[in-house]
């Protein structure tokens, strides 16, 4: 979009990132091939360019993960807690010698903003890996009585949205209290996960330890269900959490699912509004608002509801969409071909509905995925954009006059995941925070994460907490 | 003097702090362990099961609003009740397992005991599983454990007073309301129990005790989409599978069958599996106190 001042651009070199044409499985400290040959392309979403061809792991490749995972875990979980979290430490440090390495991959790989991954990402994921270090060695101080047990083999599904930062949020609380690993990357974003077992062999992390088999739907379902499994963990969509807790049903293994949101962010009409402003863009079109804990329903008090709109709209037509390596670029690509379809099929449905889309002037570029920013106004709790999970750059605005009111629509709703309120009174922000049924509440902000913060979801956002010493206990036996 | 008849008492459901018979008008037998006649139990219906949820999600609001320290009066409240009655409870714990006068009593007062150690949980557990979290940036934040909402309780086979307390009580200590399934077998105790709950000051349906079938009653409440939670102790291996992949459907937390000797002081697992932790988060402008110059 053409405005009176026109940045230079200003791209990261990407020669950082070396990408091999292809690669393999990482099973028992080795890259190998899939059983069966199979293979699959990975493609930079903002380009539609090939970046990879990664090998595609079946149902005999997570055999022979576990089973290395299985041989591995006798001698890990035997291990002192110091010594694990020295590995862990370790791993930590070479995540941040080689955070702008991962940051161009993850952005190549990913479609999101370089901003995002060097600034918000990476530091997540060495922040991480620093938190459950130092957890290694104290967990008899961790509340779950005296010498609590690893579980054994930990089978773990991740999303694309944020692939290095879920890595992270999975193994380190998995490997600090002696688990081993089986990992699934997405199909859309394989390769962070495939340079992080780079990372274990530099670490010098014992074969089998960690295993990482990209692929698809099929392979999480075969490690989900494998019976040598102990405990499973995923992150991902609300349908295949419910296929997963039917999946382990009457077996003894231990789960924990972080689902999807259709986080409420309420404004009331004494918030600070550029703040309020910053904070709803950050809550939306953070990371293309791809984002389980998003902040996709806005609540603003009908008194302010203009202004604020405005405010927002203004706001909107300075966000930067383009080129994810470009340092000015707030808005990257769509994930996949296969999300934007997603996305448009459901901003279709709202328009259909009677909802307002209006979005600001955007030029998209020309390959790649691609969706602008979106507001939807004339929005009511039965639209399907209030209802659904749009996992897109798409805010639903609604409407509230009392706090009551606010939080009985907050909660309308069967996810539980995230809230944000905003306003100056600090009575309000209590009262509010009580009554939302979420398990994050920013209070004056959004969308923000720290290791040492559990982070879960209520109702059909899934069980269990990551992050802080709650985190611990998924991969305890308590 | 002539031989005076007694008098039996016809047992009754508890919804929704009221005394209904079973919609279905169903009974079944109860027979202590020689095979003696004791009662007619409510043999509850699927709609019983329905009724009791509605009841409790009426009840959720008030009662996990509650503070803390007057959850902790109400529940003591109920053990001060149940002491009152210990003759009663000693009989009918003695006819349903089968034990002695001086056997029973004894789990009677275990059972009291046990209720009196939840009942000082209400204002601690808190403290013990939430805290606040030392976030690199310039913000505060705290996580506090919630009510995680409608807890559908299976309540163990054999322990009718002992094993049905020692499930219950943790559930509303920490602010959920229950709908109980007794024992099949030995259902007595818990529906003398409910007599008690309504007449100590736990308001009406935050507790809502169920007598009848387990699977025919556990079957909807793993599949209804308003309760959130459920506990599988008194279901067997075959039918807790089965409910397990039913509440899968609205991802009710599932406290799975477990052996567990109820005689021994439990940990806080049970309450904590019907626990939320809610992560609160507040810009603070600084690192906190860590600059202040005195």
């Amino acid at each position: 979009m053409a405005s009176v001042f026109e940045y230079a651009p200003a791209p990261e070199s990407r020669a950082i990132a070396d990408i091999a044409p292809s690669y393999g499985l990482f099973i028992d400290g080795e890259f190998v091939e899939a059983a069966d040959g199979k293979v699959f392309k990975t493609v930079s979403p903002s380009t539609e360019e090939v970046l990879s061809e990664v090998a595609r792991a079946g149902s005999e490749d997570v055999d022979r993960a576990v089973k290395a995972a299985r041989r591995a875990f006798e001698k890990w979980s035997a291990l002192p807690g110091a010594e694990r979290a020295k590995y862990l430490f370790r791993i930590a440090r070479i995540i941040q010698e080689r955070s702008r390495e991962l940051a161009v991959l993850e952005t190549l790989d990913n479609g999101k903003p370089i901003k995002e991954t060097r600034d918000a990402d990476l530091p997540l994921v060495a922040a991480h890996f620093f938190y459950y270090a130092g957890w290694a060695d104290k967990l008899d101080h961790a509340g779950f009585g005296a010498n609590p047990r690893p579980l054994g083999v930990a089978g773990q599904v991740i999303p694309w949205n944020f692939p290095l930062l879920m890595l992270a949020w999975k193994i380190a609380p998995a490997l600090a209290t002696g688990n081993t690993v089986v990992l699934k990357p997405a199909e859309t974003t394989p390769l962070s996960a495939l340079f992080f077992a780079d990372i274990c062999r530099q670490a010098g992390l014992p074969k089998g330890v960690v295993n990482i088999l990209p692929g698809y739907g099929d392979a999480g379902a075969a490690l989900v269900s494998h019976p040598d499994v102990n405990k499973v963990a995923f992150t991902g969509s609300t349908a295949v959490g419910k296929e997963i807790a039917r999946t382990v049903a009457g077996t003894r293994k231990k789960v924990t699912l972080e689902l999807g949101g259709k986080g409420a962010n309420i404004v009331f009409d004494d918030a600070p509004i550029d703040q309020a402003v910053e904070g709803i863009v950050n809550g939306i079109f953070f990371n293309q608002g791809q984002v389980c804990c998003a902040g996709s329903r806005l609540l603003v008090q009908e008194s302010i509801q203009e202004e604020l709109l405005d405010s927002l709209k203004r706001r909107l037509s300075t966000l930067r969409l383009g080129d994810p390596l470009d340092k000015n670029t707030d808005i990257g690509a769509i994930n996949s071909e296969e999300q934007l379809t997603r996305i448009t099929s459901l901003v279709e449905q709202g328009e259909a509905e009677g909802a307002e889309r209006w979005s600001p002037a955007c030029e998209l570029p020309e390959s790649g995925y691609w969706f602008a920013p979106t507001l939807f106004t004339n929005v009511t709790q039965a639209h399907t954009v209030a209802r659904d999970e749009i996992f897109g750059p798409v805010l639903s605005v609604l409407t509230f006059r009392t706090p009551d009111e606010a939080v009985a629509k907050a909660n309308n709703t069967p996810y539980g995941l995230s809230a944000g309120i905003w306003t100056e009174k600090g009575s309000r922000i209590l009262a509010v925070a009580g009554k939302l049924r979420a398990g994050v509440v920013w209070s004056n902000t959004f969308n923000k994460f720290d290791p040492t913060s559990p982070f879960g979801g209520y109702k059909e956002s899934g069980f269990g907490r990551e992050g802080g010493r709650h985190g611990l206990e998924a991969y305890l036996d308590v | 003097m002539s031989d005076r008849l007694n008098v039996l008492k016809t047992y009754k459901l508890y919804v929704g702090g009221k005394f209904p018979r079973s919609e279905s008008g169903r009974v079944y037998e109860v027979t202590d362990s020689k095979g003696k006649w004791l009662a007619n139990a409510p043999l509850s219906s699927r709609k019983d099961a329905r009724d009791a949820v509605v009841a409790a999600r009426k009840a959720f609001g008030a009662w996990s609003g509650a503070t803390a320290y007057n959850r902790g009066q109400v529940l003591y409240r109920v053990a001060e009740m149940l002491e009152g009655r210990r003759d009663q409870f000693t009989r009918e714990v003695a006819d349903a397992e089968g034990l002695s006068k001086s056997k029973a009593a004894a789990v009677v007062d275990a059972t009291i005991d046990r209720w009196v150690w939840y009942a000082g949980w209400t204002d601690k557990i808190a403290q013990v599983v939430g805290g606040g979290n030392p976030v690199a940036g310039p913000f505060f934040n705290l996580s506090s454990p919630e009510p995680t909402g409608v807890v559908a309780v299976l309540a163990p086979q054999e322990s009718s007073f002992l094993g049905l307390v020692s499930v219950l009580a943790p559930v509303i200590a920490t602010g959920n309301t229950a709908v109980v399934v007794a024992s099949e077998k030995a259902p007595l105790p818990a529906l003398s129990l409910a007599e008690v709950l309504a007449t100590s000051d736990v308001p009406g349906g935050v507790v809502n005790v169920l007598s009848g079938r387990t699977a025919e009653l556990a079957t909807p409440l793993a599949a209804h989409q308003d309760v959130n939670a459920i506990d599988l102790a008194g279901a067997d291996e075959s039918l807790a599978k089965e409910l397990e992949i039913a509440a899968a459907d609205n991802l009710k937390r599932v406290l799975r069958p477990q052996p567990v000797d109820y005689a021994e002081t439990p940990g806080i697992d049970r309450m904590t599996a019907f626990l939320e932790t809610k992560t609160v988060w507040h810009p603070t402008g600084s690192l906190g106190a860590s600059g202040s110059s005195y």
